[in-house]
């Protein structure tokens, strides 16, 4: 197994810019703005460059703007930015105000040009800005150094690590719609496939290391993408009257699942991103970020693996890899499936698909707290 | 200009202030592509040699005024231990192309004011083969949020974006770039400090390897270790010392001017260049050479616009008229510039000061300016974002006494 690391883009920021690196998380673009005088702020800065006021807060952008001037760079000091192709980047001037260098997509005429800046995390996992045709996907066309930020499942080889429930259907079918090369379809014991499309029935039983580890052994190094999509499914009924053993059976897959993928998994694809383009997905219960007391045990079985999956990141980081979890709330599960797609493709850490996670996720932006509250009034 | 009316703007209507304080002593202390020497070498070496032109004791350099990127982690307050001298003024400006001129103009209000008597400014920086890259990547915050990310191109970059919309702006060519840099190599030929003495043909100049698209090899300075230096004293001091001195007939600085460009197309200079001219007492025509701050040919196109020598935007037409060698119609960077010496860190922003100092006392290592009375010197610095934020520019004269 190699342990290169790949070169990546400067990793370096101030913790202020982090913010805009945690909003492209989201896939969002958000700039500081001035609560005083409505000044947009660009880079990132403690004070407003226009009264001085210290109350900026970070707000969505619509990221139109002009691309006014550009450059393809042949010379880099840096060696990520010195793989054989020049890399594209301008100056934009938004409408709202500030000048941004930007990466440039390779659809954006030249200058003077109308543009969309979007916010992306790149190649090292920290955010930044690109510059590209209002309105198109970036995702979807067909720049090099762009498609980078993200991991389009087109060509690559994916595991879902179990096929057998409505969601891993549904993921399998996703995948395979969309042009992956290889699908290898988890089959947890004592289930099995519905007649699902999958193409390569592999049994996992993600409690245990050791069937973990077979799997690893007889095809992890082909993985560019692995799904984590094993839950516990308790149901919702279990109120605080929960048995030991089922929040024990929750623990061993929500959790311990995550650990042993991560343990025998981890290692294959961080080589594998080394050398192109590898992701990593949780689905998660949105109930990971707050706990719903009708579900307690679940939503904290979910709180764990969403704890060692902000570990599993820190290690794959240096890699390149992108480590997504995506935030379930009740959904449709070919709506799932597509939302986990889009998320490999827009390069995003966290994504909430449907209207409950995303209420869920603006209350807990708000105020963890107040949300605390509210949930546990749902009993 | 006549040595007569030069003298009589010196005295000026107030009959003192800038005329008080000169400059002298210039040293450049050889460049090298590479060093293993610490920035304190440099500034040691500097030291000496203003020591041993001067004829002065150690002891006698009361004030310090000192600029470079690569003395971390120490300031110019580590300098002075470093170099055991005791000072009554120090000042530490960390403000790369525009070090030269800001150092002459404080060093000068320092001696006229008499917080000190004989002031020493010094520019000095060591380049390791990975020390560009360093000091680029920490070079400021905004760089490094919201530059370095982007394909660290460093200035290539800063400046490609500029000389881009230059071009589609105000029509300039790549010929007219050209026709700049290669009369620095033809001035730098005879120049003795310059790390490129090899002729420069404008087809060698645009069929160049591109570094970042408009710029080319030839576009782009070339970072090297090295120092330059020079006293700034009294007249008087400068007489009794027997030395050859040059008037400071004015200065300007200027730090982020005009921050609602959307992009730089102006510098400080467009602010200050009436007053620069107006204290002088001298007007356009009587200006012998230009220094313009050089990394890269854009530049000195804004600096002629922004400094009056043209109208905004008739850069290009302006390269078209003059020749710009040392026997040209407007000779311009008489050393070669950075563009054929080198870029030694903040040095690079005492070049044109240096050899400004030598045109104007028959002392040129290279080829010298006929009859050279007047020469105005200009500088540029600190791209900490998308623009350099740092501009000044002094006038000198021959010392007609």
């Amino acid at each position: 197994m190699s342990t290169t690391q790949p070169p990546l883009p400067p990793v370096e920021r101030s913790r202020v810019a982090l913010r805009l690196t945690a909003a492209a998380a989201l896939g969002r673009f958000e700039l500081q703005r001035c609560a005083e005088c409505s000044a947009v702020q660009y880079p990132p800065r403690e004070a407003c460059h226009r009264c001085l006021s210290v109350n900026l807060k970070w707000t969505l952008q619509s990221g139109n703007g002009q691309l006014i001037a550009q450059t393809r760079i042949f010379h880099s000091h840096e060696p990520y930015f010195r793989q054989g192709r020049p890399w594209r980047v301008g100056l934009v001037r938004l409408d709202a105000g500030p000048t941004l260098v930007t990466h440039v997509h390779q659809s954006v005429p030249s200058a003077p040009a109308a543009v969309q800046v979007t916010a992306r995390l790149d190649k090292a996992g920290q955010g930044a800005l690109v510059a590209h045709l209002p309105g198109e996907d970036i995702a979807m066309t067909d720049d090099p150094n762009i498609r980078e930020m993200g991991c389009d499942p087109r060509g690559l080889n994916i595991l879902v690590t179990d096929a057998t429930t409505a969601v891993g259907e549904s993921l399998v079918r996703g995948f395979i719609a969309t042009g992956a090369k290889q699908v290898w379809a988890g089959v947890p014991p004592g289930k099995e496939l519905s007649g699902s499309a999958a193409i390569l029935a592999t049994p996992i039983d993600v409690r245990s290391s050791d069937s973990v580890k077979r799997a690893a052994d007889a095809f992890g190094s082909s993985i560019d993408i692995l799904v984590n999509n094993s839950r516990h499914d308790t149901g919702t009924s279990a109120g605080a009257e929960v048995s030991d053993q089922t929040a024990r059976e929750e623990m061993e897959v929500n959790y311990f699942g995550l650990l042993h993928l991560s343990q025998s998994f981890a290692p294959l694809m961080q080589a594998r991103a080394a050398s192109g383009t590898a992701a990593w997905v949780n689905l998660l219960s949105v109930y990971a970020l707050c706990n719903l007391p009708s579900q307690p045990t679940s939503s904290a079985s979910m709180a764990a693996a969403l704890s060692l999956s902000q570990a599993l990141r820190a290690r794959m980081r240096p890699a390149g890899m992108r480590v997504v979890n995506v935030f379930a709330g009740p959904i449709a599960p070919d709506g799932l499936a597509r939302s986990v797609v889009a998320a490999l493709r827009a390069g995003v850490e966290d994504s909430y698909p449907g209207d409950v996670a995303q209420d869920v996720l603006a209350r807990w932006l708000e105020s963890p707290k107040v949300l605390e509250r509210e949930l546990a009034a749902s009993i | 200009m006549t040595l007569a009316s030069v003298v009589t703007s010196l005295k000026g209507p107030s009959g003192k202030g800038s005329a008080d304080a000169v400059v002298a002593v210039p040293v450049t202390i050889p460049y090298s592509r590479f060093s293993t020497h610490g920035a304190h070498w440099f500034a040691a070496r500097a030291m000496s040699e203003l020591l041993k032109g001067s004829g002065l004791d150690k002891s006698a350099i009361d004030g310090l005024c000192f600029a470079s990127f690569t003395l971390a982690p120490d300031t110019a307050v580590g300098l002075t231990q470093h170099l055991d001298i005791s000072l009554r003024w120090l000042d530490h400006i960390p403000m790369g192309g525009a070090a030269g001129m800001v150092a002459l103009r404080r060093a000068s209000r320092a001696v006229e004011s008499g917080d000190a008597q004989v002031v020493a400014c010094i520019a000095a920086d060591t380049n390791r083969a990975d020390t560009f890259n360093s000091t680029l990547g920490s070079f400021s915050q905004f760089s490094q949020d919201a530059v370095w990310p982007y394909g660290a191109g460093g200035p290539n970059a800063s400046f490609a974006f500029l000389t881009d919309y230059y071009m589609r702006e105000y029509g300039a060519r790549r010929e007219d770039f050209g026709k700049l840099c290669v009369a620095q190599r033809r001035n730098a030929l005879s120049f003795p400090h310059a790390l490129f003495r090899k002729p420069l043909t404008l087809e060698e100049y645009l069929n160049a390897r591109p570094i970042a698209e408009p710029l080319r090899l030839f576009d782009c300075v070339m970072p090297c270790a090295g120092a330059e230096a020079f006293l700034v004293m009294s007249r008087a001091r400068a007489h009794d010392l027997g030395l050859s001195f040059v008037n400071v007939l004015s200065t300007c600085e200027r730090h982020n001017a005009f921050p609602e460009d959307p992009i730089q197309m102006r510098g400080g200079w467009a602010l200050d260049r009436d007053e620069l001219f107006a204290r002088a007492g001298i007007r356009h025509e009587h200006v012998d050479f230009l220094q313009t701050y050089d990394d890269y040919p854009v530049i000195s196109l804004l600096q002629f616009e922004d400094l009056g020598f043209c109208a905004k935007g008739e850069g290009p037409q302006f390269v078209r008229d003059h020749t710009f060698t040392t026997d040209g119609t407007f000779p311009h960077n008489t050393s070669g510039g950075q563009l054929s010496v080198g870029q030694a860190g903040a040095a690079g922003g005492f070049l044109g000061m240096t050899d400004a100092i030598r045109q104007l006392t028959g002392a040129a290592l290279g080829d010298s300016v006929e009859n050279a009375n007047v020469g105005l010197v200009s500088g540029f610095g600190m791209i900490n974002y998308d623009r350099g934020l740092c501009c000044g520019a002094a006038i000198l004269a021959r010392d007609a006494s």
